[in-house]
Parts: structure tokens; C-alpha cells; sequence
């Protein structure tokens, strides 16, 4: 019976999420574009930090690597849109510095692996700011052109098609994220999570799990870099910067850490009020210092629980 | 020959800042296994604040005590999330250390602006040494010194003192402790002020030449965190190693191979978790 | 073929000598107890037995194939199970998860990235089948968390024994069960087959002797006397220690 409740308030959801187009005005449509792709992200950090148990702040390594390669393919190979190649070689890339990370990153304990990943994700940064001629320094890449989907009767270009371009691959990431968590791969990362001795002691290779879970968030935090770079049009270091990486843990936490859906909220919240916030102050910064300060001491436990709770009652 | 001379000489120095920031912070995750992405913005922070003091009291030994100012921020923070509270949790003190960092990046910028700032040398110190043909900065060997005595007064710190005994068998249990004597909550009380008053001093000593911006915040807590990796968490001879080593290839880096500095300190930094997981000096 | 071989194994923990040159042997499907006050190092050997300690010199073969520096996970894949003496469960999961990791480990299904478990049918209906036998079906969907000690302490046995492995390194197995508990349990362990071998740590005299063949007493890291049960009671040194150790 919980099941369908489940059910039924995600085709609620969807139902939502395809009206807004039309319903709203085009600097909304755009904003739950951005919304979108930060779920993806959130979620892929979920995956790791919330089913798996590894903290992360180096998040943004899979998800500007990505958006990198592609801006770099675009502009200086291609010199115009090449949807295909772009986005597998997006997504490789960012599989690709999960493996290398994974080699060195994961024999550490708790601490020691989140400094390592955070030091080793913002060297990628810093190679980002430096390579001028490969990577623009810090005035970035412009000029990304969006996918050429002229045949399929899509323009891009456009905000409401772009819109539902970007809702189709967050769909199938988010469902297929869900099939992870529930399969027993993802059984057995969370049972890394809660006793990795007693996961040793039943016969796992706890590193090669962890590894794979690596990897796996990769992909999909890759993925929200394709998409990203595409919406921007642009590529800059902040799409590396450590900055990044404390916004995905920031929305998973206060989405709800391990709930896969909770940190797709998270994405939304945060992403609306950095937003609106700006808009009226310059400080938005503090306020967004205050918002992580608040979240972990007022409602570690996230707002998807919070939303079942209330929901029991 | 003069050039590799200077830019050896600048690797120390930075190296020295570095250690007053890594030292700190290896001290910290050593006995209390916290996290403090906020340790750059103590250094920013105190910077901006010595740089406040000496232009109203035109006195570089008075902007030194900004670092109080910072210690004390250091043992609210401590006090007030850290000690009890969310003494374990990684994830959380990583929260809201950013938090933190985010805060005080904006109150900076919003009080001293968005240019950067340097803070004037100390009459005193403003000469320069001429070796041979090398010329150099009076100031800068006397960060080393600086330095070099605080390196001094932390091994005494950790080597002959009970209290250091402590920080060196990383021990934080308090059971364990209250039975030699030691009241292991106010030495941690102690060792996380420390650190926040290394950070802050480091930051009043390097605005001369380091200058304060926006930015540095996070530039140098990265350093710090790889000299704390490179040398191993808990110790402070890794720190001090870590410290030279990076300063040194920060230097010449730069100078040599400026599009992929940054680079190269990373390769350090695999190449010694390749071969020694824990750090070169790691504790455990 | 012996089960289980120690050869001249000793344990440092910095200055602290834990374990000082033990040898000894297991056969397959012998009962052996190993006993000893607290601290004397009993835990510390499982500890190095099953793969979480490397012990500072000296040899360990498990059907005769040298498993000294063989990580944990690989030891359980020939036949190494352990239970362990402060419950050590996945607290946040069910009844039901923990038991499906422990049945899920030895299959390939822990790879697949997108098939449900819920799905598993032949899975599902063996931790079924495990949890009746147990009389903890009821309890399936209950966070380990929620269950009262002496239910953790049972599904600590029970996720160990699903996996059917070789050797058990039973860690106080009874600590937390009731007295018709441990009967049971003792029962059980006494009817399992010759297949399995049991290395048992218990502070119950009255399971410990009843299950045990052979008995193994430890002091101070040190391997005191190794025999038969009625041996090892008999022995002088071993009253002398129980008598002031004895709660």
C-alpha cells in the first residue's frame, strides 16, 4: 500500500513536469531545466555518499570533466554540435577519472579519503584555470552549441524543447539510478555503508563494490555535465571548482541522505534559492553559508523523511 | 645558478607559511579527527583583520594579534559544534565548516572589497640581503625564521610536554586520559585554538608578500590539505616535509612550468600516496 | 587434511604482546572450544583467523592452502564464517536485508546493477525458508536497530550459519540468549554434520562443554593446555586461573 502512494505521487510529479512549458513563463521553463540537471547530479552523489557511505567533495571532477570534453569537442573539433559522440565521450570521460580517482582514493578511511578526492578533484580545476589554450583558463569555453535534433523536428534553441530534452534524460537517469539502488548491487553498497567488516566477513570485495559505486556515480554525474554545458552554452573552471561539489553534497544532505529522490528535492531547493536570493542581495553567499550551517544542525535527517513523517501522521 | 637560489629560497618561505597552516591542521585531524574547510578562511580572515590594525595603528607587531582574534573564533567554534556535538560526524563538520567558508569569504569581500590587499612590511624588516648576486627580501628570511621558531616551540609543544604526549599516541579517549591527570577536553579545546591561531598569524605574516584576495581562501586550505595527505595525518615532521615540498615545487613550478603547476603538485601528491598510503609520515 | 593450521602465530599491538607463538591444529568437523579469561586473546584470534588482523609472525593454512595474508572476503570464500562477540549487523536494514546479504554473497547477483531484488524469487523464498526455521519471519521488515538484544544476537548466528560456510569462529554465540535459547543453539551446533568444522568462543561453561571435543585454553596470549574437555577441567593451572577469574 506504501508502494502506491510512491506510485502515485510520482505520476503526480511527472504530470507537473510536462505542463511546465506550458503553464509557466520561459525563465521558469528554464530554471526547472537547471532544477533537472542539478537532480541528476544530486542524485548520482546519493549513490555514493548516501547508499555507499563515502563523503564526497570532489563530485564536481565527473561532472566538469564531462562538460569539458564535450565544450572541447564542440568548439575546437567539431567546431559545431555532435550529439552522439559528444555525449558518450562526455560520459567516458567522467567514468574515466572515476577509475583513475578510485585507484588511490579509495584504500583511505573516511577522512583521509575526502581530502584526498577534494584535493585531487580541485588539481582538475587547477589544470582548467591554467591550460589556457586547451581550456580557456578562467574565461572559460563559450560558444557551445546545443545538439542538432533538426530532424526529429527539435530545436534546441528553443527553451521548451530544450526543456523536454533535458526532462527525457532525466527520466531515464532517474529510473535507472532507482533500478541501482534497488538491485543488489545497490543492496550490497548499502550494506557497505552500515558494517563494512561484517560485509568482509560474509565474503564481499568491499573495494571492488566500492570501486564499481564509484564509477557508477560517475556516469550519471556525467551526464548532468553534458546536459549542463549544453544549457549554459559555456564551460568555465566552476564547473570543477570544490564550490560545486559542497552544492551536490549540500542538496543531497538537505534533500535526505540514502533516499535517491530526497536529493532531487534538495537540488530543487537549493537551486531556487540561490536564484531568488541573488536577485535581491548581493550576500547571497552568507545566506547560503547559513542555509548548509542550518540544514546540518536542524534537519540532517533531509527533507524527504521529514515529508514521510508528516505524511504518517 | 642566482635563479635556482631564489626561487629555492621563495619555496622555503611559502613552505613556511604553509606548515603554520598544515601543522595546525594535521594537529587537529590527528587528535580530533575534524575536518575544517574553514582553516583558509582563518588565514584569509586574519590577514584582512592585521591588515585593518596596522593601517589604523600603523604597527605590524600589533596586526599580528589579529591571530587572537581568530583563535577566539577558533574556540567558539569548537565549543559550540565540534566539542560534543558533531565531535564524529564527517559529513557534518564538513557542512558546515563550508558554511563557514562560504560566510566568511562574503563578509570579506563586503567589508575590505574585491581588490587585493597587501599589507606593509614592518620598517624594520624592509630591507634587502645581498648574497653574492643574489638579492633578497629581508622580510621573507624572516618568515623562515618566524618560521623556524614556531616549528621550534611546536616540537617542544608535542616532544616534552604532557600534553604533547597525548597529541603524539592520538589518542582522544577521555577515560584513558583522566587517569594520568589530563584534562583531554581542554587540551583539544587547546589544540583546535592553536590551530586557528596558526592560520590566522600565517595569514598577517604572508600579507606582505602573498598579499589577500578573493580566492586565496580556498587556494591555500587546498595547499594545506595536501601537505597535511602528503605528510601524513597527525604528524607534524610530515608537515614540516610536506610544507618544503610543496612550497618548493609550487616555486619552481611556477616558474618553470606555469600552465600545469598545479599539476605537478598533484603528481607529488599521487606519487606519495602510491607508495606510502598513510602519508610519508603517516601516524595511522 | 587438517581445517585448520596455526603455525607459531604471535600478535603485537605496539609494545603489547597479544599473542605469543601459538600453534595448534583443527581437523575437519572437530568442536573446539577455546577458553581463557578476558584479555587472554580469544577474539584477537578470530580476529586473526578471519583476515581482519595480519598477525606479526606466523602461519596460518586454512584445507591445507596458506591463507596468512589472504584479505577477509577471500577467506570467507573458502569457507571461513564468523559471528562476532559485539553484534555486528546492518542496523539501518531489515530483518530481511541483512539475512539476502548474507545469501546474496556467494552468488553473482551482487554485480547486477539493475535487476530488483524483490525480484529474486529463489533468494527470497531460501530467506524465507531461514527466517521461519527461526521463528523471525514476523520480524522481516523490522530495522535491526528496533530489535531487542537478544534478537540481534540471534540474527547475528543466523546470518553467519545461512551462508552454510566450512569453518565457523563462533564469537559468544549465547551472550544475549536466553537460557532455552541457548539450549537450542547448543542443540543445534551438536547435530550439525561432520562437514562443518566449529571453533567456538563462549563464556556459558555449560555450552562450551557440551559442544566442545576439544578444548583450548588461552593466558595472556600464551596456549596453555589443549585436550580433551575432561583434560582440560582437570588440569590444576586451569582451575587456579578460573578459580580468581570466575565472576
Amino acid at each position: 500500500m506504501k508502494d502506491k502512494t510512491g506510485l502515485v505521487v510520482a505520476l503526480v510529479l511527472f504530470a507537473c513536469l510536462i505542463v511546465v512549458p506550458p503553464l509557466l513563463p520561459t525563465f521558469y521553463t528554464g530554471l526547472v531545466t537547471l532544477i533537472l540537471i542539478f537532480a541528476i547530479f544530486a542524485m548520482s552523489l546519493d549513490i555514493l555518499q548516501g547508499y555507499t557511505g563515502l563523503a564526497s567533495l570532489g563530485h564536481a571532477a565527473f561532472l566538469g570533466t564531462a562538460a569539458y570534453v564535450v565544450a572541447i569537442l564542440n568548439v575546437k573539433v567539431f567546431k559545431g554540435p555532435h550529439f552522439t559522440v559528444e555525449l558518450i565521450a562526455g560520459i567516458l570521460s567522467a567514468a574515466f577519472v572515476a577509475a583513475i580517482f578510485g585507484l588511490f582514493v579509495l584504500r583511505s578511511r573516511q577522512t583521509y579519503f575526502l581530502m584526498i578526492l577534494l584535493a585531487s578533484s580541485m588539481m582538475l580545476w587547477g589544470i582548467a584555470f591554467k591550460w589556457r589554450s586547451l581550456t580557456g583558463g578562467d574565461d572559460g569555453l563559450p560558444g557551445i552549441a546545443r545538439p542538432n535534433l533538426s530532424a526529429i523536428h527539435l530545436n534546441l534553441a528553443n527553451t521548451t524543447h530544450f526543456y523536454y530534452f533535458v526532462l527525457l534524460f532525466f527520466l531515464i537517469a532517474i529510473i535507472l539510478m532507482y533500478l541501482v539502488v534497488r538491485s543488489s548491487f545497490g543492496h550490497t553498497l548499502m550494506g557497505i555503508r552500515e558494517s563494512e567488516t561484517r560485509m568482509q566477513a560474509l565474503g564481499y570485495n568491499i573495494w571492488l563494490q566500492k570501486y564499481l559505486a564509484f564509477i557508477v556515480s560517475s556516469v550519471f554525474a556525467g551526464l548532468a555535465g553534458v546536459l549542463l554545458v549544453y544549457y549554459n552554452g559555456f564551460v568555465s573552471p566552476s564547473e570543477l571548482h570544490l564550490v560545486l561539489s559542497a552544492e551536490a553534497l549540500i542538496m543531497v544532505i538537505l534533500g535526505g541522505s540514502g533516499t535517491l529522490f530526497g536529493p532531487a528535492i534538495g537540488a530543487a531547493i537549493i537551486t531556487l534559492i540561490k536564484n531568488f536570493v541573488s536577485g535581491y542581495t548581493e550576500h547571497w553567499m552568507i545566506i547560503l553559508g547559513a542555509i548548509y550551517i542550518a540544514t546540518v544542525v536542524l534537519a540532517p535527517q533531509g527533507v524527504y523523511r521529514l515529508i514521510k513523517q508528516l505524511m504518517r501522521k | 645558478m642566482t635563479f635556482f637560489i631564489t626561487q629555492a629560497i621563495n619555496g622555503i618561505v611559502f613552505g613556511m607559511l604553509l606548515f603554520l597552516l598544515a601543522a595546525g591542521m594535521t594537529l587537529i585531524l590527528g587528535t580530533m579527527r575534524i575536518v575544517n574547510l574553514a582553516h583558509g578562511s582563518f588565514y584569509l580572515l586574519g590577514g584582512y583583520i592585521g591588515y585593518s590594525v596596522a593601517q589604523y595603528t600603523q604597527s605590524f607587531t600589533l596586526a599580528c594579534l589579529a591571530a587572537v582574534a581568530i583563535a577566539v573564533l577558533g574556540i567558539i567554534t569548537y565549543k559550540t559544534l565540534f566539542e560534543k556535538k558533531f565531535a564524529r560526524e564527517t559529513v557534518a563538520q564538513v557542512l558546515i565548516t563550508f558554511g563557514m567558508l562560504l560566510i566568511i569569504s562574503d563578509v570579506c569581500r563586503w567589508i575590505w572589497g574585491g581588490n587585493p590587499l597587501a599589507i606593509p612590511k614592518p620598517e624594520l624588516l624592509s630591507g634587502t640581503l645581498h648574497l653574492g648576486d643574489i638579492v633578497f627580501p629581508v622580510y621573507r628570511l624572516a618568515v623562515i625564521v618566524i618560521g623556524v621558531l614556531i616549528l621550534a616551540f611546536l616540537w617542544w609543544f608535542q616532544e616534552k610536554t604532557k600534553y604533547g604526549a597525548i597529541v603524539r599516541a592520538g589518542v582522544d579517549d577521555e577515560e584513558m586520559t583522566q587517569g594520568i591527570g589530563i584534562n583531554i577536553s581542554l587540551v583539544k579545546t587547546l589544540i583546535f585554538s592553536l590551530g586557528a591561531l596558526l592560520a590566522g598569524f600565517a595569514g598577517v605574516i604572508g600579507g606582505p608578500f602573498v598579499g589577500l584576495s578573493v580566492g586565496l581562501d580556498i587556494e591555500i586550505l587546498l595547499l594545506a590539505m595536501v601537505v597535511v595527505i602528503i605528510g601524513g595525518m597527525g604528524s607534524l615532521k610530515g608537515a614540516l616535509v610536506g610544507a618544503l615540498l610543496i612550497g618548493l615545487v609550487d616555486s619552481f613550478g611556477k616558474s618553470l612550468l606555469p600552465e600545469i603547476s598545479l599539476f605537478t603538485i598533484f603528481a607529488a601528491m599521487v606519487i606519495v600516496l602510491a607508495i606510502r598510503p598513510g602519508g610519508l609520515f603517516g601516524v595511522k | 587434511m587438517e581445517a585448520l593450521v596455526v603455525e607459531n602465530v604471535s600478535m603485537d599491538f605496539g609494545g603489547l604482546r597479544a599473542l605469543n607463538a601459538l600453534s595448534f591444529s583443527v581437523s575437519v568437523g572437530e568442536r573446539l572450544a577455546i577458553i581463557g579469561p578476558n584479555g587472554a586473546g580469544k577474539t584477537t584470534l578470530f580476529q586473526i583467523l578471519s583476515g581482519m588482523l595480519t598477525p606479526t609472525t606466523g602461519r596460518i593454512f586454512a584445507f591445507g592452502k596458506e591463507i596468512t595474508k589472504l584479505p577477509p572476503h577471500q577467506r570467507a570464500a573458502l569457507g571461513l564464517g564468523r559471528t562476532f562477540q559485539i553484534t555486528n549487523l546492518f542496523f539501518n536494514l531489515t530483518v530481511l536485508d541483512n539475512l539476502l546479504l548474507g545469501l546474496e554473497a556467494t552468488g553473482h547477483t551482487r554485480f547486477n546493477p539493475v535487476r530488483p531484488v524483490s525480484t529474486y524469487g529463489r533468494l527470497l523464498k531460501q530467506a524465507e525458508e531461514i527466517l521461519r526455521q527461526w521463528g523471525m519471519w514476523e520480524r522481516r521488515d523490522v530495522p535491526v536497530r528496533s530489535l531487542s538484544y537478544g534478537e540481534q544476537r540471534q540474527l547475528e548466528i543466523v546470518l553467519t550459519l545461512s551462508q552454510k560456510r566450512s569453518i565457523l569462529l563462533l564469537d559468544e554465540p549465547t551472550c544475549g540468549l536466553s537460557p532455552e535459547e541457548a539450549k537450542s543453539f547448543t542443540a543445534m551446533i551438536s547435530g550439525f554434520s561432520r562437514d562443518f568444522t566449529v571453533l567456538l568462543i563462549d563464556h556459558d561453561m555449560d555450552v562450551t562443554f557440551e559442544i566442545a571435543e576439544k578444548v583450548m585454553v588461552l593466558h595472556y596470549g600464551q596456549l596453555l593446555v589443549h585436550g580433551l574437555p575432561g583434560e582440560v577441567k582437570s588440569n590444576p593451572r586451569v582451575q587456579e586461573i578460573y578459580m580468581g577469574a570466575e565472576e
